[in-house]
């Protein structure tokens, strides 16, 4: 038989070991850091929805809620930047490439390579949190651009950026959990749908007191009024150690849910082969 | 003592109701071509999934390399390459990331995942290495695929068809760099395929599946020679005729109906041809072509299924 390929006939005697736990890590989360400038139409949505909704809300809302419950000092931007960081990170995932790695077989690839099981899903959850932290970049410029201006300075602006980033991640856990057991891309994009109830049966328009008795009874159990409280006390109110502890309780309550269904969505997906 | 690296007994695995693999032994050896021949659907890449550890078996038991492939999944992990139907690479990395990525997750360094790359040249197209997958040809990504499976230098290598879809230049191209594995690394390599051709070409022993059973093993020119019969593949206009003709020939074993010729099982050929021929000629049948040919794989499995291998691009 003729061929044009041309065998090595020396090899190094390189040897597969196994790896520890960060550099799993790291291995999974640098292909995904990788894909996410490859793929904007995954993060470009995240940029638009929030910008327009902030200064759509700031058009419609400001004149009537600015002076009215807090007095003088109630700034309805500044009210409504949190909430434009909020709908910038909520469901920003790497979930529905995850379900491509599942359908195309790659996830097979990495499950029969000696790869811990664990970073597989968390190395994802690492680049989601560096989007999540850029996103809010975009749109704290633009806050800073309409005259915000953050009470607790560049600490609690960094601080801001971390609660937004927290959240965003422990929202992931949604998405990855729906990916993991459905391995379907439909399922992956309905669960959008979650971000409707968290995002608007809050104080994301209109501060607590003006909302009506029922909606302001949901937003009590609603983890992210707390969040927004948390984020808008390091715009207006100084250092709030209270409002900021809730904020992250709040956080973590919604992560340990969402994390759990992840969690046993990858064990279910492992069980399965 | 012949060193089994890839053994099996009664090994099972249903899908719901649904039993895909019936009670497989096998015990492949160190060193060896393994062929793991069988139409679509038979239960090879379930075979293959259990014994790469991606599929538990629902019954029987499976050691590779010395490990069960349940309780020692990790350390066959370690020491298995697998290159798996689809080339599952993914479209927006580049050739160089993934194989980069694939050194990484079994451990190698930088410098020796640059090295393997080096090394495995003759599977790899460096001009589009650092272009995206998504960008390959079939055949450069199956190439890649192959490349990726053999990073790590496994001791024992699955390739689960690994050149389905290839032109015949790809295809060579694949069949060379396994056979130079095999042979002057002693990789073993354990390979399913539905081409008889490729069994051929490559494999030192081949088992046949069928219907999630093993029907037949060995090595191809033994099962050949098996059948203990030659093959006349006769072109004619009327094989009702024809048929009908040879059932009464006493050198005549076999007659079946192919799509373009008849095929006829015959002990010796050479000394059949005669007979045949004179036979078709008395019933008034014109032989537009004849052929002698000794029995291929196909033929084999043939004998032991009753059916030919359908393949599927």
């Amino acid at each position: 038989m003729t061929s044009n390929v041309s065998v090595n006939t020396v090899r190094s005697n390189v040897r597969a070991r196994p790896s520890g736990f960060l550099q799993d890590l790291w291995t999974v989360a640098k292909r995904a850091i990788r894909a996410v400038p490859r793929e904007p139409e995954a993060f470009l949505p995240a940029l638009f929805i929030p910008a327009f909704f902030f200064v759509v809300n700031i058009g419609a809302l400001q004149d009537l809620t600015e002076g009215v419950p807090s007095g003088d000092a109630f700034n309805y931007r500044s009210f409504q930047l949190p909430t434009a960081i909020i709908f910038a990170v909520t469901g920003i995932s790497r979930a529905t490439a995850l379900v491509t790695d599942i359908t195309t077989g790659y996830f097979d690839r990495l499950l029969l390579s000696p790869v811990r099981r664990l970073p597989l899903l968390l190395g994802l959850m690492v680049a989601d949190f560096m989007l999540v932290v850029a996103l809010c970049v975009p749109v704290i410029i633009l806050g800073l651009v309409v005259g915000v201006s953050f009470g607790t300075g560049l600490l609690g602006m960094v601080l801001f950026v971390l609660i937004g980033a927290l959240w965003g991640l422990a929202f992931t856990g949604f998405p990855y959990a729906i990916a993991l057991k459905t391995a379907n891309p439909a399922a992956v994009a309905s669960s959008f749908l979650l971000f409707f109830p968290f995002a608007f049966l809050t104080t994301s328009t209109v501060p607590l007191e003006f909302l009506t008795p029922w909606m302001r009874s949901i937003a009590r159990f609603n983890p992210i009024t707390y969040v927004l409280d948390g984020m808008r006390s390091l715009l207006s109110d100084g250092w709030d150690p209270s409002a900021i502890g809730k904020a992250l309780l709040a956080i973590a309550i919604l992560g340990a849910v969402s994390q759990t269904l992840a969690m046993l969505a990858l064990r279910g997906r492992l069980a399965q082969s | 003592m012949t060193n089994v690296v890839i053994e099996t007994n009664a090994l099972e695995r249903s899908f719901g109701e649904v039993k895909a693999v019936r009670g497989v032994d096998l015990a492949v050896r160190a060193g060896e071509i393994y062929g793991f021949l069988g139409p679509n659907g038979a239960g090879k890449s379930t075979v293959v999934k259990m014994l790469i550890t991606l599929l538990r078996p629902t019954a029987g038991t499976a050691t590779v390399l010395g490990h069960d492939v349940v309780d020692g999944a990790s350390a066959i992990r370690l020491r298995i390459g697998a290159a798996l139907q689809d080339a599952s690479l993914d479209e927006k990395q580049s050739g160089r990331e993934i194989l980069r990525m694939q050194g990484a997750l079994y451990g190698l360094t930088r410098k020796e995942s640059d090295t393997r790359i080096e090394e495995l040249s003759s599977l790899i197209e460096f001009d589009a290495i650092d272009r995206w997958i998504g960008t390959y040809s079939g055949g450069m990504r199956r190439r890649l695929d192959l490349a990726a499976s053999l990073m790590h230098n496994p001791d024992l290598l699955f390739l689960d068809e690994p050149t389905t879809g290839l032109d015949p230049q790809s295809r060579v191209q694949v069949w060379n760099e396994v056979r130079a594995l095999n042979s002057q690394f002693g990789t073993t390599i354990f390979l399913t395929t539905q081409y008889l051709e490729e069994a051929d070409e490559l494999a030192d022993r081949v088992g046949i599946i069928n219907d999630g059973k093993i029907v037949g093993e060995g090595a191809p020119e033994d099962l050949k020679r098996a059948i203990g019969a030659d093959v006349l593949q006769i072109k004619v206009g009327d094989h009702d005729a024809a048929v009908a003709a040879l059932e009464d020939v006493a050198v005549v074993d076999h007659v079946e109906r192919g799509p373009r010729a008849l095929l006829v099982s015959v002990t010796d050929g050479a000394a059949a041809v005669s007979s045949v021929v004179i036979a078709l000629d008395s019933a008034g049948v014109i032989v537009e072509e004849l052929t002698l040919r000794t029995p291929t794989l196909d033929d084999v499995f043939l004998e032991l299924t009753g059916d030919r291998i359908e393949v599927s691009a």
